[in-house]
Order: C-alpha cells, then structure tokens, then sequence
C-alpha cells in the first residue's frame, strides 16, 4: 500500500543560477522526529529524501527531482551561545547572517564564510565551505566542535574531531547523503573591529596574479582575485584585506553594531539596489561583458592601483550579496559556475589554458575568482595546496550543449593537472571524471559508509544519481576499470 | 559505462502516454523518442508496451541513457489506483512534460441498439480515466507552471449522431474537460491541447462502418507532435477534417434528424 504525498507539497525547486529546473514534494520540518518520519515515510514507498538548505548551491545537490526534498530552513533556532568562549550551538537551518548577526555585537564572527552570507549551516557543513581565507583557517569544517546527526538508519549520532571521527570527517562535505546535521557547535572567531583593511591592485597577467595571492598571503587574512575571462593574458584585480587587532579601531562599539554593517540601499545614490539587477542584464552578453570589464580593470589600475581603505566586515565578505537576485540578470536561462582547484604548480599555466579555451569557443567566462587554497582531510575534499578558479557562465536554450562541451574540454585539462571539483559548485561532471578525481579509495570508502549510514538509500539527490550511485549500487565498474575504459575509448 | 549525453545542463523531457500499447499512442512514442522525450507508457497489454519500450530504447538509448522508457502496467477504470501510479512516475522519470491521455474504446452499436453496459464501458474509458489522470496531471503542471497537457478526443464528439450515441458522449465530454482545464490552466503556462483525429488506421478502425480520409497512425502522432510544439489549442488530423467538421457543426437539427451516420 503506498502513501500519497499530498499534491499540494509539489514545488519548484531549483539551483541557485535558475537553470536547473524540477518538481519535488517539499517538507519543512521543525523538528528531528518529523524528520525521522519522513524517512520511514520513504522508505515505505521506495522513494528518497534529499536535504536542502537555503538552496545555494550552483547545481542540482539539493534537488531531488519528482521526489522528496526535506528543506531545513525552519530548523532555525540558536540553541547556546557562550559569548566568553565564542562557541555556539546551532540548528542546521541558521544561517551564517543570523549567526554573525547575533555575535557581532561580542566580538565574534564566522572563522569562515562563503560570498553570500544566505546558506544555512547544514549546507555549509554539508559542503564543507570555504572563504576567501582558506590557506589560512581552512574549512568551515576545521572550525566544528561537534555536531548531532540523523542517519536515516533512525540512529543518533554525536560527532567529534576525537568521537566517531570517521563519520566526522566524512558527514561534513558529503553533500547531505550520510546523514542529516541536527545541530552543530561551532568556535567562532574574536575580533576586535567591525571593518577590515583592504589593499586593491590590478594584475595585467593571470600568472602574476596567482604568484601574488601566493606570494602576499602571509601578509593578509584574505585574498582574493576577479578575472577578466574577456582579457587573453587574465588581466584582473586582487583584493587583500585584514582583521583591524587591538587599538586600530577606536571605535569598535560603533563598528561591531548592526546599525553600522549594512549593505546601501541604492547604488549611485540613486538607483534602488533591488532595480539594478534588470539594468546588468543588458551587458550579461560577449560585448557588454567585454566593455563592463574593460571598464573595471581600467579603473583596478589607475584610480583604485595600491589603494589600501577601510570597509565593513559584511562590505568586504559579502560583495555579492550587494545586489539582490544579481543572478537573474543572467536572463531565463539563468547560469551555472565551472569551479576547479589546481596545485600551485599546475595551476598558472592550466587555468590560462582554461581561459583561452573558453574565449576561442565563444564562451567567456563573464565573471572568474581565484582563491588560494589548502589541502583538508575530509572524505570529498575538494580544496588542495594550490589554487582555485571560478568561472560563472550565463546559460541559454541555445548555448546549453556547446557549455556542456566545453566544460568537458575543461575536465580534461583539470584532470592532467591533476585538479579537484567541488559539488556545491557542479553541474556538468561526469561519472567517469568524478572517479578519476575522487579515485577508488574514496569511492570505496563512500560506498562503505552509505552502506552503513543509510543501506536503504534513502538520501539521494540529483547529483547523487548522476555522480555517485553508479558506484554504491556497484553497477558501474570500480573506478579504476572505469578510467581504464575511458581512456581506451579516447 | 555508456555515458548518455544527459546532464543537468541538457535534460531530456519525458513525455507519459496513458494508452500506448497500440495504435495512435505506440506512434506517438516512436514520435515523441524520436524528439528526445523519455517516456512513460501506460495500458494493460504489457507485453505489447515492453516490445515497444524494447524497440525505443534501441532506437534512442544511446541518446536518451538506459531507462529512457518505461512501462507501466495500468487499467484506466481502475481509477483509485491512479495517484500512486501518477507519484511513481513522477519520482521514477523525475519529471513530466507531456502528458498524453490517449486510452479510447470504441464499442458499435446498432441504430436501434441501447446497451447501457456498452456505453459506460466507453465512458468509464474514454471520459472518467480521462478526468482521473488529468487530474492529477493538471495539478503538478499548475504547480510547475509548465506543462502540455494533451487529449486524445475525436471529431465523434462534435455531434450526436445516430450512431454512436454513448461513443460521443465520451468524447464530447473528453472535448469539455479538455476546454475547461485549457481556461484553468492557461493563466498558469500550462498548455492544453485537444486532438480530434478523424479515421486512423488502427484496430479501432477495425469496428467502425464507413471509412474515409483514413490515415496512418504516424501522421497522426507527427500532426500531435507538432501541435504540441506550436501550443495548438485543439487541431483536427487530418487537418482537413476541420472545414467538414465545420460543415457538420452547424448542419440544423431538422436536417441531422434524418441522416443515417
Ligand atoms: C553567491 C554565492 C557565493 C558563494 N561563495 C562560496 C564560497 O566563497 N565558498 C564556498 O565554499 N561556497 C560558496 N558558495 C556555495 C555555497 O556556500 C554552498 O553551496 C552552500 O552549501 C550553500 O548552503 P545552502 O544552505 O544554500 O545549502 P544547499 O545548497 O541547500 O545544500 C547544500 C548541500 O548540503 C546538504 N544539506 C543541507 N542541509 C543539510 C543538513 N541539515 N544536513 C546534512 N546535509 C545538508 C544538501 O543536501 C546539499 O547537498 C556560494 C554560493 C553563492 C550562491
Ligand atoms: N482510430 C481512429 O480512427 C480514431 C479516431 C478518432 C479518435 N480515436 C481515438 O484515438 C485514441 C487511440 O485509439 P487507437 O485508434 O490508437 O486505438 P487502439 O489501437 O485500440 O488503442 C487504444 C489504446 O487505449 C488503451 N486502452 C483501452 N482501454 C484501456 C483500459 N481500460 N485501460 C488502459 N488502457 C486502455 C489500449 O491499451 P490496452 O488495450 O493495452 O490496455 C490502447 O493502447 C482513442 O482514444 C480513440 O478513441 C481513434
């Protein structure tokens, strides 16, 4: 006997660039038990549950088309904050602008946050993020205590560094298929001002601009680089900003207040900011990129060349959050990012290579960010000692196969790198390429614990079907016999 | 592994026939495959619709990836059955773009014949299986505010005629539906089409008395196709049939009295 999900659940659900659409039953629940129901519930009808956040990520880890999708958001209480220590503990659904909106005011902030200030900490944890200081304070996984989890076996799991450290190690990042975080105790970080310090200059070569985010990093707490993907040589911009210490901020209540870390209302003075995404839309193409950039490294290199200032902590961390619904001025089709991660040797010459590619194919990237990275022992760590390169790509009915082309172009060039990917990021790897970077331990390892964690299989995803299940159903060759294939296909 | 050129970026639509065992339907697929739709199919004969499911995956599997029609076993009379089987293919495909209600049963009667068991067993096929997985087809399309929503009518129910008294009733009343969820949905993006096929070749056919204009299943499913692409409203195929359709829509009473079809 089945049970109907109610009709009225359906809901459009789909990633964060609006170009991956589905239907899914939608659940919010408010508490762990609902949430272990629903598992049985599935269980019962042979279907499967995928955990969705804030649903930020670029691609489809948190789409469960034609399925259920349990979405956390309403899981959203702060449960203990100990402002003497920094350390709170959190339901998954709090976000990283309810935290540090809550501990700013004591001199706390996230050790690390992504370019949005919108995911949840469940999908955060989930991919395990990474800031614009990851060579320095790793991953946001590095800065948990502890946390409880759901597996959907029904058990209960506390998790630690030191307590049941393989599930530790292998819940955070793997995208919501081990288990479901039901809360999670994090060390915040002590700072002493509300802004940062901020040193801008223009890098006429891509090269050069990685050799400094190499080279500067010790001077900074973050560093980061825009790319002209319009520009042959990868001409671009680095921004490097510190933490104010001690007596640099006189006025530290002022600045750790709320009142003072808002974005602006209007851009230009003038122009609401929530208009402005209908106006970007109309350079979201080759030319208009192409002139909006030339604009912006012109200015990067004269007004604002070696320029040090002072900006707030949200100013600086969450530029993108600036301009509400930016990525809809990507059009209809919406966009997807292309993020990979390269070891500092590798990575100069093959992310131009990347660059060049794109460009001769007729698809510039319209938006590219670098970031310097460190290695971390999580089960799909996607970060290694090196750097990474962000592509964003406007997605149209027309481009969809040639993108998909030439993002399989770019794998191959990652792979001979000997890079990495990064699922929050994903949606255009293939089996076979996720095998070839991930490799059969993992895999192996993944398998075993999905056996362990949830042998029903009830948390899928879409990028679970089309990446992972291949190799937990073991109808897909081990991995090595897979690469093997694959290359002898070549 | 035979990695299908699907991808989050290049999904394929898939396309759910209620009624693809045979004839208009089992064309219908071929079409719709050929078009890059996965499918659902659904009627009793399963081994008629494994065959087919056999042969469109040869035909686009390379294409569509392993799985790229499925078969379902289903009565349409067994109308409580519906929602789960609407909820397992929806969460097997993952998602519907087409949803074609084609499932028809065409029982002759004599001029003179009333049998109330013929009749509902037409109506119980052709009208209320209609209303059952339309239905539910109409609600997830609402929701997704995308969607081709197709029936499978026939110029039979323009008119009531002395011969097919029950037979129009069904499709006039599969014509109405149709029009009333067309005004529903419409506001929503979702697209309603109504198909009245004049006479195909198929085992239908095989019943009925005078036949004329007859074509092939495949240019029927090839018109249906294309209404679809168009986002027609209703189309006559053959389309001729529309002017004689329009003819005998507005031939007066006194006259369609004392004809004998
Ligand atoms: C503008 C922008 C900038 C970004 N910048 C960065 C960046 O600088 N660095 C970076 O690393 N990422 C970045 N991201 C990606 C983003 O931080 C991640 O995708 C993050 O996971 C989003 O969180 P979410 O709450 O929206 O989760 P979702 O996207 O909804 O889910 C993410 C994953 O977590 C799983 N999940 C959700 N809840 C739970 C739970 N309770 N338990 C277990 N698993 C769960 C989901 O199944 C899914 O696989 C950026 C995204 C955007 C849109
Ligand atoms: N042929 C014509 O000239 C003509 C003209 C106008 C309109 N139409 C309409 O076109 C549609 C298709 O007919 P066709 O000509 O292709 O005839 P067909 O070959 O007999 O096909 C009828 C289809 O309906 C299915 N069906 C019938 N009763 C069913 C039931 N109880 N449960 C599930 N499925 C059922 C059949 O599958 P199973 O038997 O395997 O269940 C078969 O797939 C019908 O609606 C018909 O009224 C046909």
């Amino acid at each position: 006997m089945t049970d109907l999900l109610p009709l009225d659940r359906l809901a459009s659900l789909d990633n964060f660039g609006h170009s991956i659409k589905t239907v899914a039953y939608r659940y919010r629940p408010t508490q762990v038990a609902e949430i272990a129901e629903l598992f049985r519930l599935a269980e019962r009808n042979s279907l499967s549950v995928a955990l969705r956040g804030s649903g930020r990520s670029y691609g489809d880890a948190a789409l469960n088309a034609g399925q259920i999708v349990l979405d956390i958001q309403r899981m959203n209480r702060i449960l203990e904050w100990d402002p003497g220590t920094g350390v709170i503990k959190v339901e998954p659904g709090v976000t990283l602008q309810q935290i540090w909106q809550y501990t700013l005011e004591d001199g706390y902030w996230p050790p690390v946050v992504s370019g949005t200030m919108f995911p949840t900490l469940g999908g955060a944890l989930g991919m395990n993020i990474h800031g614009k200081n990851n060579w320095r304070a790793g991953t946001l996984g590095e800065h948990v205590l502890a946390f409880t989890a759901l597996l959907p076996t029904g058990e209960e799991v506390t998790c630690t560094p030191e307590q049941n450290s393989d599930l530790f190690y292998s819940l955070i990042g793997s995208a919501g298929l081990l288990g479901v975080f039901t809360s999670i105790t994090l060390k915040l970080k002590k700072i002493h001002s509300g802004n940062v310090r901020v040193s801008a200059w223009a890098t006429p070569k891509l090269a050069g601009m990685l050799q400094d985010l190499d080279q500067f990093k010790a001077d900074y707490d973050y560093i980061v680089g825009w790319v002209d993907g319009t520009n042959r040589n990868g001409r671009g911009q680095i921004h490097a900003a510190d933490y104010l210490h001690g007596d640099e901020d006189t006025h530290p209540g002022k600045t750790l207040s709320l009142d003072y870390q808002t974005l602006p209302d209007t851009f230009f003075g003038l122009m609401p900011k929530s208009a402005m995404w209908f106006f970007m839309q109309f350079f979201m193409n080759n030319p208009g990129t192409w002139l909006v950039n030339t604009a912006k490294y012109w200015m990067s290199a004269t007004l604002e060349h070696r320029k040090q200032y002072i900006q707030s902590l949200i100013a600086f961390n969450f530029l993108l959050d600036y301009v509400p619904n930016w990525e809809r001025s990507y059009g209809r089709g919406g966009l997807i990012q292309y993020q990979s991660f390269l070891p500092l040797a590798t990575g100069p010459d093959a992310y131009l290579e990347m660059l060049r590619r794109a460009q001769k194919r007729g698809l510039p990237t319209y938006l590219g960010v670098t970031k310097r990275h460190r290695p971390d022992k999580f089960l799909f760590t996607h970060a290694v000692d090196g750097y990474s390169l962000a592509m964003d790509y406007k997605v149209t009915n027309g481009n969809r196969a040639r993108l998909q082309a030439l993002a399989n172009e770019l794998n191959e060039i990652v792979l001979a790198a000997g890079g990495r990917f990064y699922f929050a990021k994903d949606s255009t790897l293939t089996v076979d390429v996720v095998a070839r970077y991930l490799g059969d331990e993992t895999l192996q390892r993944f398998r075993a614990l999905k056996q362990r964690c949830d042998p029903h299989r009830l948390l899928q995803t879409d990028l679970y079907r089309r990446l992972l299940r291949p190799y937990v159903d073991g109808d897909a060759p081990a991995p090595s016999a897979l690469v093997a294939a694959s290359a002898a296909a070549d | 592994m035979a990695s299908s050129t699907r991808s989050p970026l290049t999904p394929s639509p898939v396309a759910l026939i209620i009624g693809a065992s045979s004839g208009i339907g089992e064309a219908l697929a071929h079409r719709l495959a050929g078009d890059g739709y996965r499918l659902a199919l659904v009627a009793r004969r399963t081994d008629r619709l494994e065959q087919l499911a056999a042969a469109l995956e040869a035909a686009a599997g390379p294409r569509l990836g392993p799985g790229c029609a499925r078969v379902y076993a289903h009565d349409v009379t067994d109308y409580a059955a519906v929602p789960a089987l609407f909820q397992k293919i929806l969460a097997e495909l993952g998602r519907l773009d087409v949803v074609v209600y084609n499932a028809g049963l065409l029982q002759p009667v004599g001029l003179d014949e009333y049998d109330f068991a013929k009749d509902r067993a037409m109506l119980e096929v052709n009208t209320l299986g209609a209303l059952a997985w339309l239905n539910q087809a109409a609600q997830l399309f609402e929701r997704q505010r995308a969607g081709h929503l197709v029936g499978i009518s026939s110029v039979a129910g323009d008119r009531g005629r002395v011969g097919a008294p029950g037979y129009n009733t069904s499709k006039a009343a599969l014509s109405t539906y149709l029009e009333a969820l067309r005004n529903r949905l419409s506001r929503h993006g979702v697209h309603v089409l109504t198909v009245k096929p004049g006479f195909v070749r198929t085992e239908m056919l095989k019943t009925a008395a005078r036949t004329f204009w007859v074509i092939t299943p495949e240019q029927a499913a090839k018109d249906i196709a294309a209404a679809v692409r168009a986002r027609r409203q209703v189309i006559y195929t053959p389309a001729r049939w529309g002017l004689l359709m329009f003819v005998i829509r507005h031939i007066p009473s006194f006259v369609f009295r004392r004809l004998k079809f």
